[in-house]
């Protein structure tokens, strides 16, 4: 329990530090935003007049403390290029990006443990080798990459779906869902196929041990010793890898979502570096550095869950 | 399968080399100049003359493709080199000598190997401006923690070592046992690291080109070809395919051969 809290503690004051970089990043590093909006030529009297209206002529702690306390009242800030709030601005692609995220997350649990089980109980060692070899492949090729066959593939040459096509959820929920099928599996198989890799070996160690022989030679079925007594052990590795894929998942989902046309988190940002839109470049990245570091406390806490050696020691 | 048989070695070696030696003959000769428009008709299928087929704008894809591997793998050797050099260094001395900085720095790499790169190299970016030199610099930067772990773990195993201890019993200096014994000792776990950098590199500098934040046009680069080709998927399939296959190839050729590599260690 006191580790717990020591835990709680640690997760807010990381939380804190990489807001306060962040923020010091996108405020030191740019240049003058009120050169960068009304170009060179303003007039000194109209860029200090913008400063104000932006308030970036206040001391750099007094904003930090504004900015940190609005975000966490749900005030993202403004954008400097649209004037309005990044909190509007993000509303509904938080959503879509969101979605992406939980359904690739889904598929990759579905395709990683089956096929790990599979992957780690196989005996002949050319099988072995090919599964392997099939498995490095699916690791190496960019999910990205993987977007764009199913797009040529599925898309134009089986017509399963119409690449581009995006619908909405707010319009309909489940034709969202579906069009985010591939994208998502594109984001899944690569990863999945790392969590395979990794439930595979793990499986492969915990058979080695002396409980399995002992197991065995009580005359347990292979089938009994693999699910009941190896799966459990082999399986916390993974779980630690799966929970940390979260994060992975999310930034992977900036890139498919250039590919797919899905208008998520990821495009907002993309087209915020490139017009210099700071705010709105602070906010995204905040969220999404919030989420990572959310994501690897959850994958300890669920470490020391699964894991009785971890919990009780 | 034989014991003594490495498949992943023999494979992963095969293919890293034939598509390094593929992007070498690209930075030296190329079937037409990747860059020159109207080498041959829009958008001619694969034949003969153009093995890849041609472009958008009457390019060579096949010449496009050689080059833009040679510009991959030059910025993936000086991504891995930086973060190799600047990791071993950081992760010799913390584990080396310990103390309050060591317990400092190596938190910090645990912060930052936290983070997805491709995220981290996105905010360097967006603050840095876009560009070859900027994505060297910052995917350099985001490899050293990786690096600097790896080195860190394996010198502080050996620091115990007896023969250490011995060494340090004769006088011999800090600098002499660093460079003379820990060194030699780290060629192991570097071996398959340095290989595992070079499949990272190739896949960020990709994700970075692929959206338009790495090595800016005209200059060929796989990924920013298969950001390009999308627009032509239904005309041109060959384009992305041709850009996306090289990409994978490369990482697939490291990751057997990292694998391989890592297999025979244990072996």
């Amino acid at each position: 329990m006191k580790s717990l809290l020591k835990k709680c503690a640690a997760l807010i004051i990381t939380l804190f530090l990489v807001s306060a970089l962040a923020f010091l990043a996108f405020s030191l590093i740019p240049a003058d935003p009120a050169t960068s909006l009304l170009g060179s030529e303003a007039t000194p009297e109209a860029k200090a007049a913008l400063r104000a209206e932006l308030g970036l002529d206040r001391p750099l702690l007094v904003r930090y403390w504004e900015w940190l306390t609005g975000f966490l009242r749900g005030d993202l800030g403004n954008s400097y290029l649209y004037r309005m709030g990044v909190g509007e601005m993000l509303a509904g692609k938080l959503t879509v990006t969101a979605l992406l995220t939980a359904e690739s997350f889904l598929f990759t649990l579905l395709l990683a443990l089956p096929l790990g089980i599979l992957a780690g109980s196989v005996k002949n060692p050319w099988l072995d080798a090919a599964c392997t070899v099939l498995d490095q492949a699916a690791m190496s090729v960019p999910p990205f990459f993987l977007g764009i066959l199913a797009c040529y593939v599925l898309g134009y040459g089986l017509r399963l779906f119409v690449p581009g096509a995006y619908v909405s959820p707010e319009e309909d929920l489940w034709g969202c869902l579906g069009y985010l099928v591939f994208p998502a599996l594109s984001i899944a198989i690569p990863r999945a196929a790392m969590a395979v890799k990794l439930l595979r070996s793990s499986i492969l160690t915990e058979l080695g041990r002396d409980y399995v022989r002992t197991a065995r030679s009580r005359g347990a079925s292979e089938r009994d010793i693999l699910l009941r007594q190896v799966l459990r052990n082999a399986i916390l590795p993974v779980i630690t890898f799966l929970a940390v894929s979260l994060a992975e998942i999310m930034t992977m989902s900036i890139l498919i979502e250039q590919v797919f046309s899905i208008p998520g988190v990821g495009r907002l940002l993309l087209s915020s570096i490139s017009n210099r839109d700071y705010p709105v470049v602070l906010a995204i990245v905040t969220l999404l550095s919030a989420w990572i570091v959310a994501v690897n406390f959850l994958a300890d806490l669920l470490t020391r869950l699964a894991d009785p050696r971890v919990r009780l020691g | 399968m034989g014991k003594r048989t490495n498949l992943f070695l023999l494979l992963g070696g095969g293919l890293t080399a034939l598509m390094v030696g593929l992007a070498l003959l690209g930075t030296f000769w190329t079937p037409y100049s990747p860059t020159a428009m109207g080498a041959g008709e829009k958008f001619a299928p694969p034949s003969l003359a153009h093995l890849l087929g041609t472009d958008n704008f009457g390019r060579d894809v096949f010449s496009r493709v050689l080059q833009g591997m040679g510009a991959s793998l030059l910025i993936a050797a000086c991504v891995v080199a930086i973060g190799c050099l600047a990791g071993t260094l950081v992760g010799c001395l913390c584990g080396y000598f310990g103390g309050p900085a060591d317990y400092l720095l190596t938190r910090l790499c645990d912060a930052v190997t936290a983070f997805p790169s491709v995220l981290l190299a996105l905010v360097i970016v967006s603050l840095a401006g876009r560009g070859t030199a900027q994505i060297v610099v910052a995917l350099g930067i985001l490899f050293i923690p990786s690096f600097a772990r790896l080195v860190r773990g394996e010198t502080a195993r050996h620091r115990q070592a007896n023969y250490i201890q011995s060494a340090r019993l004769m006088g011999v200096s800090h600098g002499r046992i660093l460079t003379a014994h820990i060194l030699p000792n780290l060629w192991g776990v570097l071996g398959p690291g340095v290989v595992i950098g070079f499949n990272n590199a190739v896949l960020s500098e990709a994700s970075m080109s692929f959206l338009g934040l790495g090595v800016q046009p005209p200059f060929p680069s796989l990924g920013s070809m298969l950001s390009d080709s999308q627009t032509y998927l239904q005309r041109a399939p060959w384009y992305a395919l041709s850009a996306g296959m090289a990409i994978a190839l490369l990482i697939l050729g490291f990751s057997l051969l990292a694998e391989g590599l890592q297999r025979r260690r244990r072996a």
